[in-house]
């Protein structure tokens, strides 16, 4: 198993690393956006960027707005003013299929396979610009049978990848939890996006498989795609991380490197809490303290 | 020895024709003992929980609630005789109030409800201070905890809790972990599966691991967390 620490990347930011600091070479940068559900402000974020090239985490506590944010800049929810630019241009009034044409993609929390699909299928549908989806195209075998061929090939090759490939021809609704937000990455990446969005990826995959899913997410920004990711799983945000987000009641509370961002008192009391370090075990009176460093 | 509360042998489950899910499975509690189940995905786990809940096709094998056969038992006769089980997800019903939500799980003995109440505001105290708010507007933390308090209202011998930390912020996960330790002090056998295997075996007495629908290896939660296969395949090396 590698421990090493995967590098990380630096000088992202200009300025001090507070709230909306300017990056050196923003992907996306939202600006006063703001979302309401009735009397509730569910996002109000003043200004935000996300460095290009690197890997972002959105943390934050339940109920946050992390994932309203995801929506908003995914085009699945409009926001109620602001605005938002990906690679300078104004993703205003676009729908999700079109922001994900422009290359940025996202999965989701609650993984929305098409249960009664194969792997293979579902992998299939993320590929983009098809020929024989125009409807005279469809038609002619000859137009779109090679493109076919590349996307099988493609697809093969990432399912390989997330060790997919022996469930290729079974139903996705077959696929438990974990196997399902695998085959959610697979294909979003069926679409070459330069910025992936992943909300929640860790949750409910098991510890084991999360070595190998950071790994792919490591990957990502090896060949050059943006990632960001909202995730309560701190281990990953620490190991991957080089920058971080923190969420609270819709704003934007605190911005910086994960080991910095971590250390705040305030990032601690609403969202790390205090047991981070120790074992629930004495924590509930379960078992016997001991002198020597318990849970080694 | 005295006689489990629940007993598992050898079970053999699925949900399609012809597909186990699990391929003899055993897994014991007894009395008051705080069970927690992990293993990779796929493993199983879930499937064995909601085997105990008359939710799963049984193919083979037995289960036992305090030596009686319990396969072919419909959810509601389960509750009656003492099992609760909390989903994963969509656990409460969002269009009624906490107290409401209460009131469904005490259905079958709504003349329980005030002294059940009592009970459980004791170990969810923030929610007896809540009980005209809608289950609806509370965050995934919140309904969690009304899910098992909910689960609690028929006193239930045994309390099944599929994830009950999943998708919740680390000091919510925490909190989570703690308030079943606190059901299962209070005389309650919980057997829980999970994801945070870490957390879940501190808590737990006794863990199972499973892997392909088989119980691979149990031990004590101690055991297993220093077992080093069980920390090379199941907790991984990050964070140790």
């Amino acid at each position: 198993m590698s421990n090493s620490e995967p590098d990380k990347a630096t000088g992202l930011h200009s300025g001090d690393a507070k709230p909306g600091v300017a990056k050196v070479d923003p992907i996306l940068k939202a600006s006063n956006v703001t979302r309401k559900f009735g009397g509730l402000t569910a996002v109000n974020v003043e200004h935000v960027e996300i460095p290009r090239g690197a890997i972002t985490a959105l943390i934050g506590p339940n109920g946050a707005g992390k994932t309203t944010f995801f929506n908003l800049l995914t085009g699945f929810d409009s926001p109620d003013s602001g605005t938002m630019e990906f690679n300078g241009k104004s993703l205003s009034g676009m729908r999700s299929h079109q922001i994900a044409k422009l290359g940025q993609v996202r999965t989701f929390q609650l993984t929305k396979a098409l249960s009664l699909l194969t792997v293979l299928e579902n992998m299939k549908l993320g590929a983009t610009d098809q020929a024989g989806e125009k409807i005279l195209g469809s038609l002619i075998p000859q137009i779109w049978r090679k493109q076919e061929a590349e996307i099988e090939k493609r697809a093969g090759e990432l399912l390989e990848r997330f060790k997919l490939y022996e469930k290729r021809d079974d139903f996705a609704a077959s696929l438990s939890g974990g196997q399902r937000k695998l085959l959610e990455m697979a294909r979003a990446l069926m679409t070459n996006p330069t910025l992936v969005m992943l909300d929640e990826p860790m949750a409910g995959v098991n510890p084991a498989l999360t070595e190998s899913l950071l790994e792919h997410v490591l990957d990502l920004k090896k060949e050059g795609m943006t990632v960001l990711f909202v995730e309560h799983d701190m281990h990953m945000v620490r190991h991957i991380a080089d920058w971080v987000i923190v969420m609270a009641e819709g704003e934007i509370v605190a911005e910086g490197p994960p080991d910095q961002v971590m250390k705040e008192q305030a990032v601690i009391d609403a969202y790390l809490g205090s047991h981070q370090e120790t074992d629930l075990g004495v924590v509930t009176g379960r078992i016997e303290v001991s002198d020597d460093g318990e849970d080694k | 020895m005295s006689q489990p509360v629940v007993e598992i042998k050898d079970l053999y489950a699925g949900y399609l024709p012809g597909v186990n899910i699990l391929n003899g499975a055993n897994l014991y509690a007894n009395e008051g003992e705080l069970i927690g189940i992990i293993g990779p995905n796929g493993a199983g786990k879930s499937t064995l929980l909601k085997s105990m809940f008359g939710m799963v096709k049984i193919r083979e094998g037995s289960i036992e609630l305090n030596g009686e056969n319990i396969i072919g038992l419909k959810a509601n006769k389960l509750v009656a005789k003492g099992v609760g089980f909390v989903p994963q997800n969509n656990n409460v019903f969002p269009s009624l109030t906490i107290e409401e939500n209460l009131q469904m799980g005490l259905y079958q003995a709504p003349s329980r409800f005030t002294e059940r109440l009592e009970f459980v505001t004791e170990i969810f105290s923030e929610l007896g201070k809540r009980l005209k708010q809608r289950a609806g507007s509370l965050s995934g933390g919140e309904r969690q905890m009304v899910a098992m308090a909910r689960a609690l209202m028929m006193e239930p011998e045994v309390l099944l809790l599929d994830e009950p930390s999943a998708g919740l912020s680390p000091v919510r996960q925490d909190e989570a972990f703690i308030r079943v330790s606190d059901i299962n002090k209070a005389g309650v056998t919980v057997i829980m599966v999970e994801q945070n295997a870490r957390r879940c075996l501190q808590i737990s007495d006794r863990g199972y691991v499973l892997d392909q629908g088989v119980d691979a290896v149990t031990g004590s939660g101690r055991e297993l967390m220093d077992d080093p296969k069980v920390v090379e395949l199941y907790l991984g090396n990050l964070g140790a």
